[in-house]
């Protein structure tokens, strides 16, 4: 796949948003890797922990913001806990999910769930799933 | 001894086989529970966008109950709820400017919060503030020959300086398991998170996971898996119906809260552990060894 590197990229506003919202700094990652070593949903993540902090240093808004990987991530802070330099990822996933759910672009659709999706989960399901999937 | 507690959403509900196993050991334990008037749900996720100040709210509310009550420590027995009412509190107390904003933005509230209410898990109550060798002066009916492997999860132990014990390998369930004479077995898979709310849009992938967590502790030897999340209790028990249907070499296994095995050690009944609530039955295991 064609990667476009570019400073313009680097430099866009995009970086400073997602370090800003994430209160992280991108550039002190060194991609050891130990974020997606240690990250229980990988298997099911088309680009992984590390390769998120990758391409959030270089600008790569699309590819991030059309991952499902983004909505893969439970936060459930074993990379946060595992980052030797002290990167919580967690919260740079969060933050992109943010980008797309502060402009309505929701993950999950209530009302497409159903009845029975609806009555045997439980509240605290439910609310967590909203709470991070839906604007 | 008496304590404010806070139950969250799903205790009153799905998960009142927790609540009811917990307020039967506490009186057992003779520690008084007062439940917080007017609580509210705490949103039950933390929120970890820096400029979202708005999602604090909730939590910060039911810490504001506390201190109304009197109270300067607030008991929860869910993990997420601990984990939220936790994180926003030391958020708060880290950032004055942000508690003033909140404190202003609920100005219907007679008082202010002023970060003075301190988060505790149930755990720590028994592990810190009472210990667990007086918890095994308190056992009537200890649970021998019980193979009990803990699930910790995420939000019990992550992030650090949050969690109420070592994130990496967390000993302070089989440490209670150990207190109420059942046998702890130690698993790898014991911090592995059970893939949470994905349980409503994507259940396959938490079948998958309760599938790795559950016949890794089975390998091991466990009877049974303890867990202190209403959100685990459900991936780890209900969801087992799609764990086999996917993998059909899998085996039951049944999910209590640990504290349902703690009344269960102080003399209760089976009125208060509510097995019906349970999709794989413990009833067979329970009563094979004499326990109920």
């Amino acid at each position: 796949m064609k990667i476009d590197l570019s400073q313009k990229k680097v430099k866009d506003a995009f970086v400073e948003k997602v370090q800003e919202i994430s209160g992280q700094n991108l550039m002190a990652c060194y991609q050891c890797g130990k974020c997606s070593a240690g990250c229980p949903a990988v298997g099911q993540m088309d680009i992984l922990p590390n390769q998120i902090i990758r391409l959030a240093q270089l600008g790569l808004k699309d590819r991030l913001l059309e991952s499902g990987a983004i909505w893969i991530c439970e936060s459930c802070m074993m990379c946060n806990t595992r980052c030797p330099k002290g990167i919580d990822i967690a919260e740079v996933i969060e933050t992109l999910r943010l980008i797309l759910l502060r402009k309505r672009i929701d993950h999950v659709q209530i009302e497409n769930l159903t009845e029975e999706e609806r009555s045997t989960v439980p509240a605290i399901a439910l609310v967590s799933n909203f709470r991070k999937f839906t604007s | 001894m008496k304590i404010s507690y806070y139950p969250g959403c799903t205790l009153k509900s799905s998960a009142k086989n927790f609540e009811d196993s917990t307020l039967f050991s506490l009186q057992q334990l003779g520690v008084e529970v007062e439940e917080l008037p007017r609580w509210n749900c705490c949103g039950t996720v933390f929120s970890l966008a820096t400029d979202d100040l708005f999602h604090h709210v909730a939590p910060i509310r039911n810490l504001l109950r506390a201190k109304e009550q009197n109270s300067g420590e607030l008991m929860t027995l869910c993990s997420m709820c601990y984990n939220t009412l936790k994180r926003a509190n030391e958020r708060v107390k880290r950032d004055p400017e942000s508690l003033d904003k909140i404190n202003k933005f609920m100005d219907n509230e007679r008082i202010d919060y002023e970060g003075d209410v301190r988060v505790v898990h149930l755990l720590e109550l028994l592990r810190d503030d009472m210990n667990f060798d007086m918890l095994r002066q308190h056992v009537v009916k200890p649970l021998r020959n019980l193979r009990v492997a803990s699930y910790y999860g995420c939000l019990l132990v992550r992030p650090r300086g949050i969690g109420l014990d070592d994130a990496e390998n967390p000993t302070v369930l089989e440490n209670c398991v150990s207190a109420i004479g059942a046998e702890p077995v130690d698993f790898p898979y014991k911090n592995e998170c059970c893939a949470a709310y994905q349980t409503v849009d994507k259940p396959d992938i938490v079948a998958d996971r309760a599938f790795q967590i559950l016949t890794s502790a089975q390998s091991l030897g466990a009877d049974v898996v303890v867990v202190s999340c209403p959100l685990c209790a459900f991936n780890l028990d209900h969801r087992q119906k799609e764990t086999i249907r996917k993998y059909p070499e899998f085996k039951h296994i049944p999910i209590l809260y640990f504290t349902q095995l703690l009344a269960l050690a102080l003399g209760s009944s089976e009125k208060e552990l509510r097995l019906d609530l349970h999709y794989a039955d413990p009833k067979p295991l329970l009563s094979e060894r004499g326990l109920i």
